[in-house]
């Protein structure tokens, strides 16, 4: 078999999930935190496709598809909440919101 | 075969540098820029593994409708006077320590895995839309009508947080 290994995928697949990660660690702008999310979700959609595809099993793509969905309503409620922050605090900065820190 | 090989060399290699990027760049704009092209480099994986559906579902819903709601909330927001007093370096090296130590984890778990590979991707019909269609509307029509249901709840929530007036 000359097709790409497996493997590949799932190496690929885990130094996308955590370029994420550290995004989500290292910045402190609540939209590229959102952005590094979106990543993280790109990330577990192509091994899913992949492992989909490698197995021949059409239920991983619609689980894919279903993630899509979930993803962009969990997008459009996330930026809605960015912009009612921006509207009260005029800052997207996360070190501003402290109040519920213990 | 040679061919197919090098295109996910050069996609992979354009996805890691886009979402190294996404992270590096300083304005959140170039931020959605380079998530942008990494979501553009995830389609052509769809598309390598044969599953043209969701490449065409991955390019209309990321790069069509979230990449234009980033764009938008980047441009309304004046987002000039970022990174005023940016993280202490010390967090920003241990957050990218223990990123590279479950980066490092999961390699080396994954490396050398060649379990549960039955079907050769560049032969599969199951990402075809006739496809996966009939396994969609069939199998799946549960879901499916559930999640206009969610939609509709994201975009009545989407709404009411946006409205101007307090509630």
């Amino acid at each position: 078999m000359t097709a790409i290994p497996i493997d590949y995928y799932l190496i690929f697949c885990s130094i996308l999930f955590c370029t994420g990660v550290i995004g989500v660690l290292i910045k402190r702008n609540a939209l590229v935190i959102l952005m590094s999310i979106e990543l993280m979700i790109n990330s577990i959609n192509l091994l899913l496709a992949a492992f989909a595809a490698y197995t021949n099993d059409p239920a991983g793509q619609i689980f894919v598809f279903f993630i899509m969905v979930v993803a962009a309503a969990e997008v459009a409620i996330g930026l809605a909440i960015i912009v009612l922050i921006y509207r009260t605090t005029h800052s997207i900065d996360i070190h501003v919101l402290n109040k519920l820190k213990w | 075969m040679l061919f197919t090989r090098y295109l996910f060399y050069f996609l992979t290699i354009l996805a890691l540098f886009s979402s190294t990027m996404v992270l590096a760049s300083r304005k959140p704009i170039h931020s959605v820029l380079f998530l942008t092209l990494t979501f553009f480099a995830i389609a052509g994986h769809y598309i390598l593994l044969n599953a043209q559906f969701l490449a065409v579902v991955h390019i209309i819903v990321y790069a069509g409708a979230i990449m234009v709601l980033f764009l938008f909330t980047v441009m309304l927001l004046n987002l000039n006077k970022d990174e005023r007093s940016p993280k202490p370096a010390w967090v920003k090296i241990m957050a990218v320590i223990a990123g590279g130590m479950l980066m490092l984890t999961l390699i080396g778990v994954f490396r050398g895995y060649e379990g549960m590979t039955t079907a050769d991707p560049s032969l599969t019909q199951i990402g075809l839309v006739k496809n996966l269609g009939r396994v969609l509307y069939h199998d799946y029509l549960l879901p499916f009508e559930l999640s206009s249901i969610l939609f509709l709840t994201a975009m009545v929530g989407a709404v009411l947080l946006g409205k101007k007036e307090q509630i």
